[in-house]
């Protein structure tokens, strides 16, 4: 019995060294200066660990011929986030509203076919988007990549609220339109102020979802727009010459810092969030 | 209240033109687009299905669609073990659970880029594992799969278990946390061994959250697109491409969008044969 326990601790132990060693590795080698790491160990805790490399990673690393550093795309990133976040989240919260407590005709048929359009590879459809997005003149935008993003949150974001909505008693919205308050007024004063939690869930969700998109942001962000991971695959995969490992890991940092930090702070939402994400694959 | 019902259909109208347009009419766009002649650009006249015969002979797809099923069966065989072992294990009461769980799950947390760009070095012949291995004193020591045309694949395996077992792990311990305590009770009275009270009654309970986990990485497996993208390029050669990569480069820089298109089909196909098991378990249900 006791042997089993420390066997237990042991694989439990390994396997956090498992989880834990590639993004230890990442923080080491960012602190290291370049000479330290051709001649030393990854494994090497840094000897003067300094934040050199990520000074050059934010303000001069050189994605192609630009060389403004990382930063262009955590702005880019973030200009794309807020919006696409604000606008997928309310758009969730109404259509879930809308579905669960009014049960419109066809909701059930609605709520089906966004499933299963949930799992259409984006591969499927992206042709076909670009072109109605030149079309309308969004393609290679700001706004065009927000649309996308908003567009393919439906699915999870409608679901996740419908769920929510649908375990509420009928009798608030019944109760609610007896005093004579309309569809509006009972989403702002009733079902607003009791979706606090679920609301945390859905923002967290998308704010991961989107910060980590690279696929949708190359496609439909265009060059000048281009979000924090496409610029760090550029900065990291296409440099010419040697490469500058410590100044290639702060940038990778960097862009995984936002998701992080939300990750560490948020918890059970976040787990929460993945869980009731993961349902629609 | 007629004006109110009004108002709920007005709010959903965006949301079913945009699911009939976006989701299902780009599909069906696409799918079109497959059994034409189109080439670098559309070219709607019908061809049958030579783009589909033209694709299953090309070389680079013949590899990018059968590591999808190698990949496909290590990362859901391993993340699926991986995360089960790593639920039972939290499951045993032990100390510290919240640090374990929060380390297995944080690279969830990471896109594939971080996770692929990570995982490049970890596995790089140059800094990675085999530098430190030869450095500690074993100069032949080799590891170099990722730079290998028949290794590289497996090395998507380990990035992705990495990143996907935490789900499992999540999802499996939510369900294990379910299991009614007397079932513990009454085995323990009989003195049935630990591991058989898992294998015999416990996992065939958890059977459903099993389906769910195999459905949802299959179905991430199909998309699989960034990782490889981030981690070998889909490299040495097209060694390691997937169809998720096969289909974006045909789309847009080899801009030949039939034979994307039909690549994209076929992705859609093995969605829905991943999840013909979930459907399976759904339809069973019902008429009980």
């Amino acid at each position: 019995m006791k042997a089993g326990r420390i066997g237990l601790y042991a694989f439990l132990l390994g396997a956090a060294l498992f989880f834990s060693i590639p993004l230890l590795i990442v923080v080491m080698t960012s602190l290291k200066p370049m000479p330290e790491i051709r001649t030393g160990s990854i494994f090497a805790l840094p000897l003067a660990p300094n934040f050199d490399a990520w000074v050059k990673a934010w303000m001069s690393a050189c994605t192609g011929l630009a060389c403004e550093g990382i930063r262009v795309g955590f702005w880019n990133s973030f200009r794309i986030l807020i919006p696409s976040v604000a606008l997928s989240v309310m758009a969730g919260a109404l259509n879930g509203y809308a579905l669960a407590q009014w049960k419109p005709p066809g909701a059930n048929a609605l709520l089906t076919a966004l499933m299963l359009g949930a799992f259409i590879p984006y591969q499927v459809i992206l042709y076909p988007m670009v072109k109605i997005l030149s079309n309308v003149g969004l393609y290679n935008s700001l706004p065009g990549i927000i649309a996308v993003h908003i567009i393919f949150g439906l699915p999870v974001m409608t679901l996740i609220f419908r769920n929510f909505y649908a375990g509420l008693p009928d009798e608030l919205l019944k109760a609610a339109r007896v005093d004579g308050a309309g569809f509006w007024r009972i989403f702002v004063e009733i079902m607003l102020p009791l979706s606090v939690n679920i609301l945390i869930v859905a923002v967290i969700l998308q704010v991961t979802g989107i910060w980590n998109d690279y696929l949708l942001g190359l496609i439909f962000a265009g060059r000048d727009n281009a979000p924090m991971t496409v610029q760090l695959n550029l900065i990291v995969n296409t440099s010419m010459g040697e490469q500058e490992h410590n100044v290639n890991m702060a940038a990778t940092l960097l862009t995984a810092l936002p998701p992080l930090l939300v990750y560490f702070a948020s918890g059970r939402y976040f787990v929460r969030g993945i869980t009731a994400g993961a349902v629609k694959g | 209240m007629r004006i109110s019902g009004l108002a709920a259909r007005l709010v959903l109208s965006p949301t079913v033109l945009v699911t009939m347009v976006c989701f299902y009419g780009c599909a069906v766009w696409t799918a079109y687009i497959s059994f034409t002649k189109s080439s670098f650009i559309p070219n709607y006249t019908f061809n049958g299905l030579a783009q589909y015969e033209r694709l299953f002979a090309t070389p680079r797809w013949g590899v990018a669609y059968s590591n999808m099923f190698i990949f496909g069966i290590l990362l859901v065989v391993g993340a699926l073990a991986v995360g089960l072992m790593l639920a039972i294990m939290i499951d045993r009461n032990v100390r510290g659970e919240g640090f374990f769980r929060t380390v297995m799950l944080y690279p969830l947390s990471m896109s594939f880029i971080v996770t692929g760009l990570a995982w490049q070095w970890v596995l790089s012949p140059s800094i990675g594992v085999q530098h430190f291995v030869r450095d500690l004193g074993f100069p032949n020591f080799t590891f170099d799969w990722i730079a290998q045309q028949d290794r590289a694949i497996y090395t998507l395996v380990f990035a992705g278990v990495w990143h996907q077992a935490g789900l499992i792990m999540a999802i499996m311990l939510a369900g294990l946390r379910g299991v009614d305590r007397d079932i513990w009770r009454a085995t323990k009275v009989e003195g049935i061994p630990t591991w058989r009270v898992y294998l015999g009654i416990v996992l065939p309970m958890l059977r459903p959250l099993v389906v769910t986990c195999v459905v949802l990485l299959s179905v991430a497996v199909v998309k699989s697109y960034d990782l490889v993208v981030a981690m070998t390029g889909g490299g040495p050669g097209f060694a390691s491409d997937l169809p998720g990569k096969f289909v974006v480069d045909f789309s847009f820089e080899r801009a030949n969008i039939g034979q994307a298109s039909a690549a994209a089909v076929v992705m859609l196909g093995s969605v829905f044969a991943a999840l013909a098991p979930y459907f399976y378990v759904e339809l069973r249900k019902r008429p009980q």
